[in-house]
Parts: structure tokens; C-alpha cells; sequence
């Protein structure tokens, strides 16, 4: 048993275990984007970062692939993470400003502008695909080619490679270039309609759900219930 | 050009079909072929029983392999801080005139490649230009002709 603070919380790691896995068991919560259970880590979308240590000596480490030690102090809400984090995600915006994912965390962590070119990549090269091709479907059809700016994910020569099977489990797991958002035209690059929406609860609960009961609920939820097939869709809008 | 399977095939048997010489083998075909031909590298991954994505992978990244057929002469300009500010790229615009493309292309008759280098490590004697390995110091627009020359003569 390794003993390690998160947030200021005493917790037990067993052996092997990384940061993320730790902070999920006990239910502290760490956006993650190119993390998936199934898949080996890659700590190539930076989201799950996390500030390791103290006083001037804290350092940013992804806390996907940073395994858990002995005595280790980490905090997942500090303001320089926080900061860090909505870089990477307006970053990952102007790549593929398309993804209905990369939205909503855009949403879900107030992040309201894209400074940068917008360059609809309709790819953030989280290595998703790569991952999934190799390790869950033996196929080793995909991979990254080139470097710097010129970085691509394709098959080899960028033709059909024999390897592939035509599975489709790289589109699947895809978070850039299969789910379009479908939030209303925007003019600027970020959507953001979940914010603006009713209800302006991100993820939906029911009265009875609503995880702000204790601490004096927003209401949006309960203020005027619209037509059932609205619900839904704007269920799935702030999903 | 056309690959002959065992050209490919004694390259890799030169380091004992072992799968961490990749990258020697690569540099031995491409001395071979000027480049790495389609063909080869499928040749060499079955043979190492290495993924062909790996080996693309590993061709694409490195600046010195190219998946493109190049040219029999490379002419290479270096275009580094240093030379920069002597005047690298007036040179490079030069050998772009003279030679009709652009920095990265092959000429059509299969003679020239133009490359671009950031750094060769040799600050004090730039502007540098690399043509076959030939190191040319202190080049100036004037030289150009002169470097083309002498390359395209011991072609014949």
C-alpha cells in the first residue's frame, strides 16, 4: 500500500497503480481525453495534468502516466492547472473545432475563445486510434508519420494498408473526426451553446439527482420543464 | 529503378536480421537507391517482421531518409542563424533560379535535389553548402554556378 495526499485527502494506491487510477477510485475527478481503460497511456492530450509537490518545487506531470509514490503531494485544482488546462483545451480547438468532445470540455471548463489560427486538422493526435488499432484490434495498420508540424496519423504511404480489416475501431474511439457538434452555427469557433442553453447544467440530473442539492442548486433544471422531446435533445446538447 | 529483392535482402542480411538495425538497413538502401522505394520497405518489413507502419514511421521522421526518388546529385544549403545573416538565403533563392525549383524538389532530369539544413555545426566558415558531401565554405551567390558546374561535370 502506497500512502499519497490528493487535494489534501490521505489516500492508498495499491502497487502499480498511477495517479489518475488513484484519484478515480476515490472519486476525485480528472478530465482526461486520450486516456481510455482499455488503452495503454500515452499523456499526449496534457488535460489530466495535475501539480505534484510543494511550494515553488510543484511541477505539472500527467497524472495518467505518473504513477503513484510513497508521500507524494498532489492537487488537481489549483489555479495553475486550471489555467494550463483550458490552454490545451483552446489549443486542441483550433485543431478540430468540429469535435463535439472538445466542446464541450471547451463549455465545461469556461473556456469562451480561441486565441490561435483555427487550422480544422479535424485531428489533435492523441494517438486514440493508434492505440486502439494496435493494442485492442492486433491490426498495426495506423501510426504517426513525419514530426514537428508536419505530424500526421495515416497508413503507410497513405494508402489502404493490408493490415487493416476495415474494423472502423479507430473512428470509434476517435474524439475529433467522427462526433460533429451539433450545437447551433457559431460565429467564433467555440460554440459554447451548453453554456448559454437552458438547462445550464452540463450533465443532467433530475431534481432528486442534482449533485448541487447541498450546496444551493443552480435550478435551471427545475424552473420550467420543456416539451419531452426537447428534454431530450437538450439533454444530449449538455451531455 | 526497379528493386531487386535481393539487393534489399543482402543489406538486411549485412546485420544479421536483427530488428534494431533498422535504421542502418534504411541508410544502406538509400545509399542504394537514393531513396527508400516503396517496394523495399515492404520487402524489409516482412523479412524483419517489423509493422510497415513502424518502419514509415521511422523513415518519415528522420529528415535524412526520403520517400520521394531524389535526384543523383544533393546540392544542401545551410540556412542556420548564422548563415542566415551572411546571406544563406540569397543563396538559396540562387540555386532555386539556377536550378528551377524549390527548396525540397528534384529537378526534372533526375540530376539535382535542393535541400535545406538548420544547423551543420560549422558557424565560422559560412554560409555553408553541402553538394555530395562536398563541404563548400564561405559561399556567395557567385559560387553557385561554379558548385553546379563541377557537379554536374563528374557526372560524365
Amino acid at each position: 500500500m502506497i500512502i499519497l495526499k490528493i487535494n489534501g485527502l490521505e489516500v492508498k494506491a495499491e502497487e502499480g497503480w498511477t495517479i489518475l487510477e488513484t484519484a478515480k477510485f476515490y472519486g476525485i475527478e480528472i478530465p482526461t481525453l486520450c486516456y481510455n481503460e482499455g488503452l495503454s497511456a500515452y499523456g499526449g492530450c496534457r488535460l489530466c495534468l495535475v501539480e505534484i509537490g510543494e511550494g515553488p518545487k510543484a511541477k505539472l506531470a500527467s497524472s495518467c502516466t505518473y504513477p503513484a509514490e510513497e508521500g507524494l503531494v498532489v492537487r488537481t485544482d489549483t489555479r495553475r492547472v486550471i489555467e494550463t488546462r483550458r490552454m490545451m483545451i483552446e489549443l486542441m480547438l483550433s485543431l478540430a473545432p468540429n469535435s463535439k468532445i472538445i466542446q464541450d470540455l471547451a463549455s465545461k471548463f469556461g473556456v469562451t475563445k480561441v486565441r490561435f489560427k483555427v487550422r480544422n486538422e479535424e485531428c489533435i493526435l492523441c494517438g486514440l486510434c493508434v492505440r486502439m488499432c494496435r493494442e485492442q484490434m492486433d491490426g498495426k495498420a495506423i501510426g504517426f508519420q513525419n514530426r514537428g508540424h508536419k505530424r500526421k496519423i495515416s497508413t503507410p504511404f497513405d494508402i489502404k494498408s493490408e493490415e487493416c480489416r476495415l474494423c472502423g475501431g479507430c473512428m470509434y474511439i476517435c474524439p475529433a473526426c467522427q462526433l460533429k457538434c451539433q450545437g447551433p452555427e457559431a460565429d467564433t469557433t467555440v460554440c459554447n451553446a451548453c453554456l448559454t442553453m437552458d438547462p445550464t447544467c452540463l450533465d443532467y440530473y433530475d431534481e432528486l439527482q442534482c449533485w448541487m442539492y447541498n450546496a444551493g442548486r443552480c435550478g435551471t433544471c427545475v424552473r420550467e420543464k420543456p416539451e419531452k422531446s426537447d428534454s431530450k435533445e437538450q439533454a444530449e446538447n449538455s451531455k | 529503378m526497379e528493386v531487386e529483392e535481393l539487393k534489399i535482402k543482402s543489406c538486411i542480411n549485412k546485420y544479421n536480421f536483427e530488428k534494431k538495425a533498422l535504421i542502418s538497413i534504411l541508410q544502406d538502401i538509400q545509399e542504394e537507391y537514393n531513396y527508400l522505394p516503396q517496394e523495399a520497405l515492404n520487402i524489409v518489413s516482412k523479412t524483419l517482421g517489423i509493422p510497415l507502419i513502424d518502419i514509415v514511421g521511422a523513415a518519415t521522421f528522420y529528415r535524412a531518409f526520403s520517400l520521394e526518388p531524389r535526384g543523383k546529385h544533393l546540392v544542401t544549403v545551410c540556412v542556420g542563424t548564422a548563415c542566415h545573416v551572411r546571406g544563406a538565403p540569397n543563396i538559396l533563392a540562387e540555386f532555386e533560379k539556377k536550378l528551377n525549383i524549390k527548396a525540397g524538389e528534384t529537378t526534372d532530369d533526375g540530376q539535382f535535389s535542393l535541400e535545406t539544413v538548420a544547423c551543420l555545426g560549422c558557424c565560422a566558415i559560412g554560409p555553408v553548402v553541402i553538394a555530395d558531401s562536398n563541404y563548400y565554405a564561405q559561399t556567395s551567390v557567385r559560387k553557385v554556378d561554379a558548385i553546379l558546374k563541377k557537379h554536374r561535370k563528374k557526372e560524365k
